[in-house]
């Protein structure tokens, strides 16, 4: 059999992605799959199979049961709040308002600056007593709060930290498909006599579905990947309140090398992401696309 | 009793006058053409009364009362617009309903209203589709659907037609006229197409520089045409406006301060006539139009079939005394002077 000039050029030119794709996502998916039914290497013991080992003392893991639990409060308030406010930001920077430029630009600042610039500027927020936070509430005569310290709030504040990185950045989108409503649009709902929140629920909001759409799936992904600000600030602690479930496995893995419980603890994580993907991209996709 | 009246009407844009002064009067049931070139400020005049802008000065009296100062919403007039703006994601059905569903209307008053707009707009099939699954003419009925439902006095259109071909264009000209008569309602329609004011208006006010330059109805447009803009805009291929001096040739007596206007269809050959040599043809079937010169300026000659002439000969022209029109040199306007006319010798049959 000949082989054609265009195969073996089309080859040629799939092979530099393909071997990335290979070698960074493909091989350690399946590797890490296969890793989550041997037990971990130590010494001169090699790994074992041990079945669904691993995943019954996940089962069993206090912790990880704390940092599955944390993750979910994390994304049910980061995700939707973060989106909520993005939206009213767009909003706002989309209508005729003096120094709107300037106000862009202030949104979106968060979204430039890296992780861990972010947390040193809100661990100095979050000090107790010199801090921002508590040398404003000291005003009122509160204060000598440990944000960060103490279990109650230490979630809370790390969520503080992420929605107001990510608002701005899915701002920037919403933002991008608001100018592409065409205006005639608006005015032809005017025109109908639509008020201003009629216009936003029965024709802004479904246009910018497919927006939202991008929007969420981004959101849950960072939910579950953005964990640099917990090991700049808080490493999981105090007493695993900010523990979460990718922080987890990084302890698990570098911290214990604990391979192998780190490989099943992966396996979920990417089970969790894979099942939320199928919903929204199989379900939820085929009911907002219009065009 | 004129149901729509705009008085002093003017719209600046920063510095920039794009509607001065202008003034309009409708009766109901009328069908208004703003035609005008492009920049004229048509549709600036149509948003002002339909209240997207906000005028700098002037009234517009809907039914007797002031409604310069009224929210679009209030106005009671609806609008087809030039992307016909239809809902994506709505069906053709709620697209139509649109209005009367924010308006908190009834259900049941809503089906009712769209079961007798749908079937004058032949949609009774099309209610559940989406605007991406209608061709553009179906495109163009939901619109006018949507502005129908409503029952508003005044529909205003902007440009209509002018995303659609040729053939769905007449048909769709047609479609909108014989409703507008049979619902009795008052539209004024912009467009920069004369054929499309001249064929479908009542009356059509001729834009320039956002100016009223005439308000007539198409046939006084066509035959007293007010100034040299308006002879110059209507008609295809347009009236000529020649130097009084080239009269001389004729042994006619023109006022020197003074522009002559003939419609290329109103000159005809005549054995000793005004002198000119052919220097074009274009034949169109029916009938061919000469460019003829005749020493300073070139003229426009529309003759039935095609002409014996040759390109090179020296054509005599001449013409009706009523279709000799002048205008004033200086402004451009129409002046009712009468100039004595040459008799013509008629053209011996070869
Ligand atoms: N939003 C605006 N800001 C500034 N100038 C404007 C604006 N809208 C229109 N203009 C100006 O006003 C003038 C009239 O515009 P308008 O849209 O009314 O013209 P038109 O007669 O409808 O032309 P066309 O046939 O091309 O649609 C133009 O010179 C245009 O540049
Ligand atoms: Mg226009």
């Amino acid at each position: 059999m000949k082989v054609s000039r265009n195969f073996i050029i089309s080859m040629f030119l799939l092979f530099p992605a393909a071997v990335l794709l290979i070698a960074f996502t493909f091989y350690p998916t399946v590797a890490t799959l296969i890793d989550s039914f041997f037990s971990t290497p130590r010494g001169r013991r090699p790994a074992a199979f041990v079945g669904l080992g691993n995943f019954e003392r996940m089962a069993a893991d206090p912790v990880f049961h704390r940092a599955f639990f944390n993750n979910l409060i994390y994304a049910a308030v980061t995700i939707p709040v973060s989106m909520g406010l993005a939206l009213a930001m767009a909003l706002l920077v989309n209508s005729r308002i003096k120094g709107r430029g300037f106000v862009r630009l202030a949104y979106f600042t968060p979204t430039i600056l890296p992780m861990i610039a972010v947390a040193n500027i809100w661990m100095f927020f979050y000090a107790p007593d010199y801090g921002l936070i508590d040398q404003f509430l000291g005003l009122f005569g509160l204060g000598g709060t440990n944000w960060l310290g103490q279990s109650g709030t230490a979630l809370w504040a790390l969520i503080a930290i992420t929605i107001w990185k990510l608002a701005g950045f899915f701002m920037i989108f919403y933002l991008a498909a608001l100018q592409q409503i065409p205006p005639s649009l608006l005015e032809a709902a005017t025109l109908e006599g639509a008020n201003y929140l009629q216009r936003l629920r029965r024709v802004v909001l479904p246009l910018l579905m497919p927006t939202t759409l991008f929007i969420l799936i981004n959101a849950v992904i960072e939910a579950f990947r953005l964990v640099d600000h917990v090991i700049a600030l808080t490493r999981g602690g105090p007493n695993n309140s900010t523990q979460l479930l990718l922080h987890y496995i990084y302890q698990v893995a570098f911290n214990f090398w604990d391979t192998a419980y780190a490989a099943a603890l992966s396996v979920v994580l990417l089970s969790i992401l894979a099942l939320i993907a199928l919903i929204q991209f199989g379900f939820l996709d085929k009911r907002i696309h219009y065009r | 009793m004129p149901i729509l009246t705009i008085r002093g009407l003017n719209k600046f844009w920063d510095t920039a006058h794009v509607v001065r002064d202008l003034e309009l009067e409708t009766r109901e049931g009328e069908f208004i053409a703003l035609l005008g070139p492009s920049g004229c400020g048509k549709s600036t005049t149509l948003r002002l009364i339909a209240g997207l802008e906000e005028a700098s000065s002037g009234e517009i009296l809907l039914d007797g009362r002031d409604i310069a100062a009224l929210p679009s919403a209030k106005r009671g007039i609806s609008m087809v617009f030039q992307s016909y703006a239809l809902f994506p994601h709505l069906t053709v059905g709620e697209n139509i309903t649109f209005g009367l569903s924010v308006r908190g209307e009834s259900r049941k008053v809503q089906a009712e209203k769209l079961a007798r707009v749908a079937p004058l707009l032949g949609l009774q099939a099309l209610l559940d589709r989406r605007p991406s699954q209608l061709s553009g003419g179906q495109q163009q009925r939901v619109a006018l659907g949507r502005a129908l439902i409503a029952e508003s006095p005044i529909c205003l259109l902007d440009e209509p037609l002018s995303n659609l071909d040729a053939s769905l264009r007449a048909e769709m000209r047609n479609e909108i006229r014989s409703l507008q008569r049979r619902l009795g309602i008052t539209m004024i329609f912009v467009t920069h197409d004369q054929t499309e004011a001249m064929s479908m208006a009542d009356r059509v006010a001729l834009l320039r520089e956002g100016r009223i330059e005439q308000f007539d109805t198409p046939e006084m447009l066509y035959s007293r045409p007010a100034s040299t803009f308006v002879a110059r805009f209507i008609g295809a291929p347009a009236m000529n406006v020649i130097e009084a001096a080239v009269f001389d040739a004729c042994g006619m007596n023109v006022p020197r301060s003074s522009l002559v206007g003939l419609r290329p269809e109103d000159l005809y050959p005549v054995e000793r006539g005004l002198p000119g040599r052919v220097v074009q043809i274009e034949y169109f079937g029916a009938d061919s139009i000469l460019s003829v010169d005749l020493g300073v300026t070139q003229c426009a000659v529309r003759l039935q079939g095609r002409p014996s002439t040759e390109i090179g000969t020296t054509l005599h022209l001449g013409w009706d005394a009523d279709a000799f029109h002048l205008f004033d040199a200086e402004t451009g306007l129409r002046q009712d002077i009468t100039v004595p006319q040459p008799k013509w010798t008629e053209l011996q049959p070869a």
